[in-house]
């Protein structure tokens, strides 16, 4: 019976666990393979997002000195090459642009990107990096699968180029860009691992540490066990 | 209940059990004991801070913020260094023995350069920031002033190096902060010379 | 005299030791459902605890709230931790308290002479309820935005007063950040003071009449000659020993969800509360939090607003009840006869779909399922005089039996 019920929980843990809630858009979304220890990835990320995201996107609730730790740089090297807005290492990676101007130029004031890895989903925003396509309808020309109508413009184009998109909403090359579709996606995927990485800095520390708990419960375990087992032998 | 009880096994497996609780409790305790540390943000505002003293004139006290406390830039003239060496005996700490400065600070004048002083202007006693009275003999505290800082608090008196005179309620000398000079006119503080403090 | 006495002499600390651990006489044939009420003492505690740290970093404040989670996520030490011990907490205690609740409907342990331990229980769960959604309207994502302005709301289906009285709730004309600032006192002094007075009430009407047991068998009617029950054994050290494992695999099963899935795929930390309160911008799907589904949907299946909030209303109102609907003798499930047994299969069934019916867009066929199972909760309990009064319950041993 013990058994029974416990199998029972199992499965329904499993199944919660795994039935994410069903949300946002229907398009089928690409799929990217993230790697949160993979340092030369978040430092190129880093790279693409101060250069390109962060003049309208800030990530204010991330500092630049809890980065440069977490991606094995030195202050001195964030500072030379990562660090545009501001010259205080502990400060947080905001934008000098205001919110009403950005209102004027793009109709929505550019979210905040410190958590966004947590509200869209890696694989939403490696979709929505990737498939910008031509829309002479958009104010910017461009529009997006993964985000219908954005107001965004498709700043990489010089490294993507620019896509045209087919009745049966397909694809396909209309300029070439500086980087290979190949290239580009490592680009994307690159950006994205950083996303990820400052929506949860301390996440690879969360992961350590569960090691070492579930280690110390499992064998708080046996003691236990064998301290209640001492206990209830006398009792029939 | 049988009186086959094994006793000896109850004990050590309630002692293992409660030490390897303990420990685990001990272990629960540290993140949230820590939690209340200075967070990252604190830190970064904390962070060290540069001022230009290029414009500093002889006799003149500038005041800057470093982790929310008043820091004290002063620069002294000849005078006011000549007159350092005379009060040694009404001092409680003349050679700054105790640790209120760092290493590079521990001398006459409790500084880096002789002329430029720096100090946290937080009285030892009770946490008052003293006031500057350059001026020499004033009525109010007497003849044998000779430029100082005097705390309206609780009257403690400190000379223009940071030391505190005998008879005062405040035990030690004014603080120095870990601070270096890059190049001749900026001053560094919150950080020693060789890296963050 | 020793320092025990000493202190005796002026504060029972023995005598209290005495009846509520090492002299309280417990069954001795408690099974795993016993284990989860040590265990909401245990998250009770963990959630006050973890509760002062987080207070000591959180800004209720409609422009800082969100930032200052986040702040205790990054720049405090450790406070990742402290914020995860707590969000996962409060879907366990959810957890334990609904397997608590079962439990309690299983071996009839609300039945006389145990039905004030039952309404102090339920009592708990509403405030408890209370205390929960006031805490997740804390983080100011924008599901604890509109999740509160949508609850909010459903006091404006009362009549006549309604919409004064969901102004008054709110304190402004949306949830805005007089809201936040009252539920912040709320979640954190006023309704744990009554969380505890509760519980301090659940574990002392408990600990005056005894524990129930899986045979439902009262173990007071059977004393040995110094007056202690037989089938009893001291809580402490049996039963102390015995939920110390619970606790421990407990722990294990709670690390397991706080360090490698917090968000428990959006159960317990939804994609949307990442994104900051926006009172101009509905998320395209609200969902309530999972513990309060089975009631979302039992409203949502009422087509009308103000029959809606009382069919919710009711379906809680209606556990308050239990011990006097329950008209049969027998207690525990294991000499019920086939109707309790079938009823409370269907009950189970029912709320679980409601459930998941509460987290799946109101489409017609789900709308008409949660109808169904509806009308299948309420007639658990409506027809459970009729059903439990002609049911052919089993003899009941007269001792507890073990395994």
């Amino acid at each position: 019976m013990r058994n029974l019920i416990f199998a029972a929980l199992v499965s329904i843990f499993s199944v919660f666990s795994t039935l994410a809630i069903a949300a946002g858009p229907s398009s089928k979304l690409d799929t990217v393979d993230i790697d949160l220890t993979d340092k030369a990835s978040l430092q190129r990320g880093a790279h693409t997002f101060v250069n390109y995201c962060l003049s309208c996107h800030g990530a204010s609730l991330m500092r630049y000195n809890r980065m440069a730790k977490d991606l094995g740089l030195t202050d001195d090297q964030v500072t030379e090459n990562l660090m545009f807005a501001t010259d205080k290492i502990g400060d947080t990676m905001q934008i000098a642009m205001r919110a009403e101007d950005a209102k004027r130029w793009f109709g929505v004031v550019p979210p905040d990107l410190s958590v966004i890895a947590r509200a869209r989903g890696t694989n939403w925003l490696y979709t929505y990096l990737r498939t910008f396509y031509l829309d002479e309808s958009r104010p910017m020309g461009t529009n997006n699968l993964a985000f219908k109508d954005v107001g965004m413009p498709h700043v990489l184009w010089e490294q993507q180029g620019y896509q045209a998109i087919d009745e049966d909403g397909h694809l396909s090359v209309e300029q070439e860009g500086a980087l290979t579709p190949r290239q580009y996606d490592m680009m994307s995927r690159d950006l994205v691992n950083f996303l990820a990485y400052i929506s949860e800095p301390s996440k690879l520390q969360r992961l350590a540490l569960g090691k070492w708990v579930l280690l110390y419960l499992a064998i708080f375990f046996v003691i236990a066990l064998a301290l209640k087992k001492a206990y209830w032998k006398d009792v029939h | 209940m049988s009186d086959t009880i094994d006793t000896g096994k109850r004990r050590f497996l309630t002692a293992a059990a409660s030490v390897v609780g303990g420990a685990g409790a001990v272990a629960v305790a540290i993140p949230f004991v820590s939690s209340i540390a200075p967070s990252a943000k604190a830190e970064a505002a904390g962070a060290p801070v540069q001022i230009d003293i290029s414009q500093l004139e002889p006799g003149q006290l500038l005041t800057v913020e470093w982790r929310g406390k008043p820091v004290w830039i002063f620069r002294r003239s000849e005078e006011i260094l000549n007159a350092l060496t005379t009060l040694n005996d009404e001092l409680r700490d003349p050679q700054s023995e105790q640790t209120q400065q760092p290493e590079y600070a521990q001398n006459e004048t409790r500084s880096i350069r002789k002329e430029v002083m720096v100090m946290v202007g937080i009285c030892t006693h009770l946490g008052c920031s003293p006031t500057y009275r350059p001026e020499i003999a004033p009525e109010d505290l007497g003849a044998n002033w000779k430029g100082g800082f005097f705390c309206p608090c609780h009257g403690s008196r400190f000379d223009l190096a940071g030391r505190v005179f005998q008879g005062v309620p405040a035990p030690s000398n004014l603080v120095v902060p870990p601070y270096h000079f890059q190049g001749d006119n900026v001053v560094i503080v919150g950080e020693d010379a060789q890296g963050a403090a | 005299m020793s320092m025990m006495d000493w202190i005796d002499a002026r504060f029972p600390a023995t005598k209290m030791w005495k009846e509520h651990l090492s002299e309280y006489y417990a069954p001795k044939n408690f099974n795993f459902w016993y284990y989860f009420g040590s265990l909401a003492l245990l998250i009770l505690v963990l959630q006050i605890v973890t509760g002062i740290f987080l207070t000591m970093n959180y800004k209720p404040d409609a422009e800082l709230a969100f930032a200052s989670v986040e702040y205790i996520m990054r720049d405090v030490e450790w406070g990742w931790l402290i914020r995860y011990l707590h969000s996962t907490g409060a879907s366990a205690f959810f957890v334990v308290i609904y397997l608590h609740m079962f439990r309690g409907l299983m071996y009839g342990s609300y039945k006389q002479p145990r039905e004030l331990i039952w309404i102090f229980g339920m009592l708990l769960y509403v405030v408890l309820m209370a205390e929960a959604f006031m805490g997740y309207l804390l983080p100011w994502g924008q599901m604890s935005y509109w999740g509160a302005q949508v609850i909010i709301s459903l006091f404006g289906a009362l009549p006549v007063i309604g919409e004064d009285l969901a102004l008054w709730i709110r304190g402004d004309y949306v949830v805005a950040d007089a809201t936040l600032n009252r539920f912040f006192a709320m979640h954190v002094i006023a309704l744990p003071i009554v969380l505890l007075g509760l519980v301090a009430a659940h574990i002392l009407a408990l600990h005056e009449v005894g524990s129930n047991n899986p045979d439902g068998v009262e173990i007071k009617k059977n004393k040995d000659a110094n007056g202690k029950p037989v089938d009893g054994i001291p809580f402490h050290p049996y039963y102390t020993v015995k939920d110390l494992v619970g606790v421990v695999v407990f722990l294990f099963i709670f690390s397991l969800v706080l360090f490698y899935m917090p968000e428990f795929g959006g159960w317990f930390l939804e994609k949307d509360n990442f994104i900051p309160a926006d009172p101009l911008k509905t998320p395209e799907h609200i969902v309530p939090l999972w513990y309060f589904t089975p009631f979302y949907a039992i409203l949502r299946a009422v087509p009308d607003k103000l029959f809606g909030v009382i069919a919710m209303g009711l379906a809680i109102v209606v556990l308050f009840l239990l011990p006097w609907l329950d008209r049969s003798r027998t207690r525990s499930i294991r000499y019920r006869g086939p109707y309790f047994r079938i009823a409370l299969v269907v009950f189970v069934i029912s709320f679980l779909a409601l459930g998941y019916l509460g987290t799946q867009p109101a489409t017609f066929l789900y709308t008409l399922m949660a109808q169904i199972f509806t009308v299948l909760y309420f007639a658990f309990f409506l027809l459970m005089p009729i059903y439990t009064k002609f049911d052919k319950d089993k003899p009941v041993p007269e001792r507890v039996t073990t395994k």
